[in-house]
C-alpha cells in the first residue's frame, strides 16, 4: 500500500508544474493544459484521501471535476478558436481588450 | 348640543376657505373669492356664536366647568399624549368671539381694501389661514397644540407681512417678525418641556390642577415654577412684541392695513397675553414671575408710547400704540389682575382694529400716502373715517364711556392696588396714559385738521367705499359700547367682565370690594384728567401752523426709536453675520463640511488612479494574483502551525 503522502506530495508537484506553466507560457492552449493539468492533481489528491479514509465522497468529486473540466474545454476551446480566428495569434498577452 | 359636540367646525371652516382660494382661486374672478373667504369666516362666526350659547345656558349650568373634548390622539409617546382636544371656557369664548367676530369685520373689510391689489386670492388664503391657526390656539386644551396654532399664526404673520415680497423692505420685515419670534418660541418650548418634566403632561387640566397643589414659590426663588412662567413669558414677549423682543411689530406695518389691523393689533399679538391668563395658577404660584411680568408690561407701556410720540407714519404711531397697550395687557396680568388684561384685550382689539383700519381708510384716501406731514384737513372730505377714527382715539384714550376707559381704568386701579411698588407701577402707567392721549390726538391733528400739506391736483381725496365704512361703523360702535359690561362696577355694582370670567381665575382676580370704590372714583377721575392733559398738549402743539419740527436731542432719539434697532443690529447681528461669514461658512462650511467630503472623494480618486493598473487585462497577471491571494490564505490558516511545533504538526500529519 502506498502511503497517502506520497499521493499528496505528487499532487502537490503537479498543481505546482501547472501554476508555472499558468504564469510563465504565453500560447493558449499551452494555459489551457496547464489548467487541465492543476485540475488532475486535485483529483489525485481527492482520490487519495478517498482511498486513505475509505469514503467515496472524494470519488464522487472527481467524476464532477471531469465533468466540469469536459464541459470548461469544450467551451474554452471554442474562445481560443474564434480568438485565433480574430486575432492571428495565440499569444494571450495580446488578448488585453479588458485593460483599463 | 350640535356645535359645541363638534368644536373642531369653527376652526376647520377658515382652513377649507383657505384651502379653496389658495388652491384654485388663483383664475377665479374676486367676487368667488370674497364669497369663500368671507363665507367660511362668517359661518365659522356663526358656529362660535353657536357654540358660545349651547356652552353658556346648556352645557355650564350643568357641569360648572370648561368644555373639553379630545377629538383624536395626535403624539402618544409612553406616558405622554398630546391630542387634538378642544376646549371651551368663558376664557376662550371671549377670545373665540374676538377673533371671529373681529376677523370676520376685517376680512368684509379687506374685500374693499385689496379689491384692486394684486394676489387678492392669495391674500385671502393666507387671512383664513390665520384665522384658523389662532383658533387653534385659543381652543386648544393643550399646550403642544396651542404651540401648533402659536407657530401657525407666526407663519402666516410671515407671510403677509411680506405680501408685496418684490418689496425687499417688507420681504425683510416678515424676516425679522419670523426670526424674532423664533427667540421668543424657544424659551417657550423649554418652558412646555419643563413643565413636561414637572408634571409628566401638557394638558392644560392636568397641569393646572397638579400645580395648584403645589406650594407657592416665595418671592426671589426660582423654583421649578418660576422658572416655567418665565421662560413661557419669554415666548409671550416674542409674540405679544414687549420688550426687549418688540421690534419686530412696527416694522410689521409693512404688510396691508387689514393684516397690520387683524393680526398686528386685535388677534395675534394677544396671543401672548391670553397664553399667560390660560396658565394663571401658574403665574399666580411664582410672585417672581408676576413681578417680571408686571415690571416688562410697564415698562414696555411707556417706551413704546415715547417712541409713538413723535413718528410721522401713521400706521408707525398705532404700532407703537399697540405695543404700549399690549404693555398694558402684561401689566394687569402681572398685577393679578387677568380678567382686567383680558377685558383690555377685548375692549383693545375693538378700538385698535378700529384705528387702524381707519388709517387704512385714510391711506385709501391719500392714494397711498402713510406721513401725516403730507395729510391735513381731511375732517371735511372723508366724514366717516374721521368720526370713526375719533370714536377709535376717544376710546383708547380713556374718555367715560368709551371702552378703552373701562379697561384701562380696572388694569390701573389693579396695578395701584398690588403689594411691591404698585404705585410706582400706577405712575409709570399714567404717565403712558397722558402719553397715549397726546400721540393720539396729536395723529387726529395733523391728519385730520390743520392745513392741506398735500397737493390736491395728484392726491384725490375720496371716501372709501361701503365695505370698508360699515365695518368701521361697527366697531365704532363696539368701542362706545364694549367696555359697558364693567361699567357697573365704578357706582358700586357688579363687574359683569370679571364676574363672568370669575370661573375661570376664581379667587387669582383681586376682588375691589365696596371699601375701595371711591378709590376706583378718584383713581378713574384721575386717569380722565391725565388723558386730557394730553389731549391739551396735543392740541396747543399741532391745532396751528403745525410743522415738522427740527430733530434735535430728546426728540432725535426718540424719532430714531432709541436706537434699539442699531444697537441689535451692533450688538447681535452684526457679530452674528460675521460669526456666521467667517466662521461658520469660511472655516466651518469651506473647510470642514465642504473639505471632508471633497477629501473623501479625491482621496477615492486618487486610490483609483493607483489601484487600477493591477487591472492588467493580462489574464497571467490576474492568475499570479490569485496565487498570491489563495498563499496569503493559506499562510493566515497555517499560521498557527508554523510557528515551533512546525516540525510537530508536519510529523503529524504524516503519520
Amino acid at each position: 500500500m502506498v502511503p497517502t503522502n506520497y499521493y499528496l506530495i505528487l499532487s502537490a508537484i503537479l498543481f505546482g508544474l501547472g501554476i508555472v506553466a499558468f504564469v510563465f507560457k504565453r500560447n493558449i492552449i499551452t494555459l489551457f493544459m496547464a489548467i487541465e493539468l492543476m485540475l488532475n492533481a486535485v483529483n489525485l489528491a481527492f482520490v487519495a484521501f478517498s482511498q486513505s479514509l475509505g469514503k467515496p465522497d472524494g470519488e464522487v468529486f472527481v467524476l464532477f471535476v471531469i465533468v466540469v473540466a469536459a464541459a470548461e474545454a469544450a467551451v474554452g476551446l471554442g474562445i481560443i478558436i474564434l480568438t485565433a480566428r480574430n486575432r492571428h495569434s495565440l499569444n494571450v498577452e495580446r488578448v488585453d481588450l479588458l485593460k483599463l | 348640543m350640535p356645535i359645541l359636540e363638534h368644536l373642531w367646525i369653527i376652526p376647520l371652516l377658515p382652513l377649507l376657505g383657505s384651502a379653496i382660494n389658495g388652491l384654485l382661486g388663483a383664475k377665479w374672478p374676486n367676487k368667488f373669492i370674497t364669497g369663500i373667504a368671507l363665507g367660511s369666516t362668517g359661518l365659522s362666526f356663526a358656529c362660535a356664536l353657536e357654540a358660545v350659547r349651547e356652552f353658556l345656558f346648556v352645557y355650564y349650568p350643568a357641569n360648572h366647568q370648561a368644555f373639553v373634548k379630545p377629538f383624536f390622539d395626535w403624539i402618544v409617546a409612553g406616558n405622554f399624549r398630546a391630542g387634538f382636544d378642544l376646549q371651551l371656557d368663558q376664557l376662550t369664548v371671549v377670545m373665540v368671539l374676538v377673533v371671529t367676530g373681529v376677523g370676520f369685520l376685517i376680512h368684509i373689510y379687506a374685500t374693499g381694501y385689496m379689491a384692486h391689489e394684486g394676489g387678492y386670492y392669495r391674500f385671502f388664503s393666507y387671512l383664513n389661514l390665520f384665522m384658523f391657526f389662532m383658533l387653534i390656539l385659543v381652543l386648544a386644551a393643550n399646550f403642544v397644540l396651542l404651540f401648533v396654532g402659536w407657530e401657525g399664526v407666526g407663519l402666516c404673520s410671515y407671510l403677509l407681512i411680506g405680501f408685496y415680497f418684490l418689496r425687499k423692505s417688507a420681504a425683510d420685515a416678515g424676516k425679522k417678525a419670523f426670526i424674532v419670534n423664533r427667540i421668543g418660541d424657544f424659551g417657550f418650548m423649554l418652558g412646555m418641556f419643563l413643565l413636561f418634566r414637572a408634571f409628566g403632561s401638557l394638558d392644560f387640566q392636568t397641569v393646572f390642577a397638579k400645580a395648584a397643589t403645589w406650594q407657592p414659590d416665595a418671592m426671589g426663588q426660582f423654583g421649578t415654577l418660576t422658572i416655567a412662567c418665565l421662560l413661557l413669558f419669554m415666548g409671550a414677549t416674542g409674540k405679544s412684541a414687549q420688550l426687549p423682543l418688540y421690534v419686530w411689530l412696527p416694522d410689521a406695518m409693512e404688510g396691508p392695513t387689514p393684516v397690520s389691523a387683524l393680526i398686528h393689533a386685535a388677534t395675534m399679538v394677544t396671543a401672548g397675553v391670553y397664553m399667560v391668563a390660560r396658565s394663571h395658577v401658574l403665574f399666580m404660584h411664582s410672585p417672581t414671575a408676576m413681578y417680571v411680568v408686571a415690571i416688562v408690561g410697564c415698562a414696555t407701556a411707556i417706551f413704546a408710547a415715547t417712541i409713538g410720540l413723535v413718528q410721522p407714519d401713521i400706521k408707525k404711531v398705532l404700532a407703537y400704540s399697540t405695543v404700549s397697550q399690549l404693555g398694558y395687557m402684561f401689566l394687569a396680568c402681572g398685577v393679578g389682575a387677568f380678567g382686567a388684561g383680558i377685558f383690555h384685550l377685548m375692549t383693545h382689539s375693538f378700538f385698535k382694529a378700529l384705528l387702524f383700519l381707519s388709517a387704512g381708510s385714510v391711506i385709501h384716501a391719500m392714494g397711498g400716502q402713510q406721513d401725516m406731514w403730507h395729510m391735513g384737513g381731511l375732517a371735511s372730505k372723508i366724514k366717516v373715517t374721521f368720526w370713526c377714527m375719533l370714536f377709535g382715539t376717544i376710546a383708547i384714550v380713556g374718555f367715560a364711556p368709551f371702552a378703552g376707559f373701562f379697561s384701562k381704568d380696572a388694569i390701573l386701579f389693579a396695578a395701584y392696588q398690588s403689594e411691591n411698588g404698585g404705585k410706582a407701577l400706577y405712575g409709570v402707567g399714567l404717565l403712558a396714559a397722558i402719553f397715549t392721549s397726546f400721540y393720539m390726538f396729536r395723529l387726529i391733528w395733523l391728519t385730520f385738521f390743520g392745513e392741506k400739506r398735500y397737493d390736491e391736483h395728484q392726491v384725490h381725496v375720496h371716501e372709501s367705499p361701503g365695505s370698508m365704512t360699515v365695518p368701521l361703523m361697527i366697531l365704532a360702535l363696539l368701542s362706545l359700547v364694549g367696555g359697558w359690561l364693567a361699567a357697573p362696577a365704578l357706582w358700586g355694582g357688579p363687574n359683569y367682565f370679571a364676574d363672568f370670567l370669575a370661573p375661570v381665575f376664581g379667587n387669582a382676580e383681586a376682588a375691589g370690594g365696596e371699601a375701595t370704590n371711591s378709590l376706583e372714583l378718584t383713581l378713574s377721575i384721575v386717569a380722565v384728567i391725565a388723558a386730557t392733559v394730553g389731549l391739551i398738549v396735543a392740541w396747543r402743539m399741532y391745532s396751528g401752523k403745525a410743522a415738522r419740527g427740527t430733530s434735535t436731542g430728546l426728540h432725535k432719539i426718540l424719532y430714531n426709536k432709541y436706537y434699539v434697532d442699531e444697537l441689535y443690529q451692533a450688538v447681535i447681528v452684526g457679530p452674528l453675520v460675521w460669526l456666521s461669514q467667517n466662521v461658520f461658512w469660511k472655516v466651518v462650511d469651506v473647510g470642514m463640511i465642504d473639505g471632508s467630503v471633497n477629501g473623501i472623494a479625491h482621496g477615492t480618486e486618487a486610490l483609483g488612479d493607483t489601484v487600477r493598473h493591477t487591472q492588467s487585462g493580462n489574464v497571467r497577471s490576474y492568475a499570479v494574483w490569485v496565487i498570491i491571494g489563495a498563499l496569503v490564505i493559506l499562510a493566515i490558516i497555517f499560521w498557527p502551525l508554523w510557528r515551533p511545533t512546525f516540525f510537530v504538526a508536519t510529523s503529524r500529519g504524516v503519520r
